[in-house]
């Protein structure tokens, strides 16, 4: 098998036997990015003589040989994510010179942990979108369909990973911008807890919402990603002081007994037939493992996309007002300091940045904030207190990631709530504040595009999580297709 | 709530967002924004009126550490990144007459 195919845990035996260096895995990656990624467009920014100088360093000094976690494996990062010295953009032209003058917390633990800061990836500007076309640097292309987006706002993470130009990549996730990417592209994406990983080097885009993670080929490739980047950091005060657990160990323990909550809201008329089947089959694949299935009811579900619309835009529209062209970005010179605010907003955001800034304005302007805001927070109390009742009779709860797979480039772009409610099945999981992790479970037949599976779990519980979705795609064989590029 | 959306003024909604639109952004952003909000009035369904807000789902709350200096990021790094700088400082229009 080529280099570039092997799951990160294939990769460390080889490299920590000396089969392999950190320069040959990094050099067979940057060849299949030189191969497939002028057709995908999932790099914005990569540098080869830098990473290649990364994985020297790392031969030098045996790190790869003696255990470290990601000794000599090269991650890429969503371009949201600071890496010291290098661009992010945010895929916005507001931010076309910028280069990071920090680590982000996540890319310090991966710096630690020995791993390679390969390149950028392509993602939705500011991380607002469910397509990636919303991307001022250009759309990205799902591996499986070049005709079809990737899914987003990540989408630039999950193709990577998808088409083998990444061992594993780092994403954010809002309102589903790991899960559904992932899900759309054929990987595994995981969202974590709010609160166990930091956000520190983050840029903000809805700050009670956001959530790093980690897309990966397989499963245990996701629970060795989490032990890397879980933890408490001063420098996130919504970051949570609690024992990170050794994910990889509990893997292996099966669902015998588990409890698979299935909401009758999230099993609706409208879905894709194809993705119904599958993730029915995947449930009865589930049962026949030893899983116990129960029926459960989120009752609030058809209220989520609107509470997120307003909650998500409100927090936007405060977090960006710091792009106002005096301490970073781009400046385009006015009348007077109110005029350059203005024109330089006006110019350097793209069109759905610019529309959820207003709404999120309008959302918590004087005398809307109690219609709008207010009820939207009121009604996520009502949404998280669903997930905590269903969550007393169940273990973890199984749904379609995505009522649909992947769609054609410019088939929602005009209609921005159509967009919106893409996102259906992975909304309510922010603003619970739970965690969940996307993997493959089928293909439609014709065009053949991977379908995937959300397994959500219990604030903290990512150990369950990744316990069932490890022994279902065991069980399957899912992971093992790619897509001919 | 959505009864209001016909006053929906998206020039002074800009305005309270410092950012410039053109008249096709404003039409554009007004015609779809209003289906937006027509959508979002479902909320009016619930009875809230006995509902805590949530604003985020950690347990956590007045997160304190002790006051103690820290290394921070190199000034002349920072500065790099500036539309304009000079003399160790951002240059910004004059604010005071």
């Amino acid at each position: 098998m080529s280099l570039h195919a092997l799951t990160i845990h294939e990769l460390r035996e080889k490299l920590r036997g000396g089969d392999v260096s950190a320069r040959e895995a990094t050099q067979a990656l940057l060849d299949r990015i030189q191969a497939v990624d002028g057709k995908l467009k999932a790099y914005l920014w990569l540098n080869a003589e830098d990473a290649l100088a990364q994985a020297d360093a790392i031969d030098r000094s045996g790190i790869a040989k003696n255990g470290k976690l990601l000794g000599g494996v090269p991650i890429a990062i969503k371009d949201v994510i600071n890496v010291d010295g290098q661009p992010c953009t945010c895929a916005s032209k507001i931010l076309k010179r910028h280069t990071s003058v920090y680590d982000a917390f996540v890319v310090q633990r991966l710096r630690e942990a020995g791993a390679i800061l390969l390149g950028r990836t392509n993602m939705d500007e500011f991380a607002m979108g469910s397509s990636t076309e919303n991307s001022s640097w250009g759309v990205t292309r799902n591996p499986w369909d070049l005709e079809r987006i990737p899914g987003g706002s990540s989408g630039g993470s999950a193709a990577a990973v998808a088409a083998d130009e990444a061992f594993a990549a780092l994403g954010s996730d809002t309102g589903g911008s790991i899960r559904q990417p992932a899900a759309l592209c054929g990987c595994v994406g995981l969202k974590p807890t709010y609160g166990r990983v930091s956000r520190y080097g983050l840029v903000a885009f809805a700050s009670s919402l956001d959530q790093i993670g980690p897309f990966t080929k397989d499963v245990a490739d996701s629970a060795l990603m989490l032990r890397v980047l879980a933890g408490h950091d001063r420098c996130d005060s919504t970051s949570v002081p609690q024992s990170v657990p050794d994910y990889t160990a509990t893997l292996g323990q099966g669902v015998k007994g588990l409890r698979i909550g299935l909401p009758k809201e999230y099993f609706i008329d409208g879905m894709d037939r194809e993705v119904d089947a599958a993730v029915r089959a995947a449930i009865k694949k589930l049962q026949d493992l030893g899983a116990e299935v129960v029926a459960i009811s989120l009752p609030h579900t058809d209220y989520a996309v609107a509470v997120y619309y307003l909650i998500a835009t409100a927090e936007a529209s405060a977090n960006l007002a710091r792009f106002d062209g005096v301490r970073y970005g781009a400046r385009v010179v006015g009348e007077d300091v109110i005029d350059m605010y203005g024109k330089t907003r006006g110019a350097g955001f793209g069109p759905e940045v610019k529309r959820r800034i207003i709404l999120g304005t309008y959302a918590l302007s004087a005398g809307y904030y109690d219609a709008y805001y207010l009820r939207a927070q009121k009604v996520r109390t009502l949404i998280r207190q669903d997930f905590e009742k269903a969550f007393e009779n169940c273990d973890v709860i199984v749904t379609p990631t995505s009522p649909e797979v992947a769609f054609r480039i410019g088939e929602k772009t005009d209609d921005p709530l159509k967009m919106y409610l893409s996102d259906i099945f992975t909304i309510s999981v922010n603003l619970a504040g739970i965690c969940g992790v996307s993997l493959p479970c089928g293909f439609t037949k014709s065009p053949r595009l991977p379908i995937g599976l959300q397994v959500l779990g219990k604030p903290f519980d990512e150990e369950t999580v990744l316990r069932v979705a490890h022994m279902y795609e065991q069980a399957t064989e899912w992971r093992k297709q790619r897509p001919s590029l | 709530m959505a009864d209001d959306t016909s006053k929906f003024d998206v020039s002074y909604v800009a305005y309270l967002a410092r950012m410039h639109l053109t008249d096709a952004e404003k039409e554009n952003i007004s015609a779809q924004l209003n289906d937006i909000l027509a959508y979002v009035a479902k909320l009016n369904e619930l009875d809230v009126s006995q509902v805590e807000p949530t604003a985020h789902a950690t347990p956590l709350s007045n997160v304190l550490r002790k006051d103690e200096v820290q290394p921070s990021i190199d000034r002349d790094k920072i500065l790099k990144n500036a539309p304009e700088q000079a003399r160790d400082l951002f240059i910004v229009p004059k604010i005071v007459e």
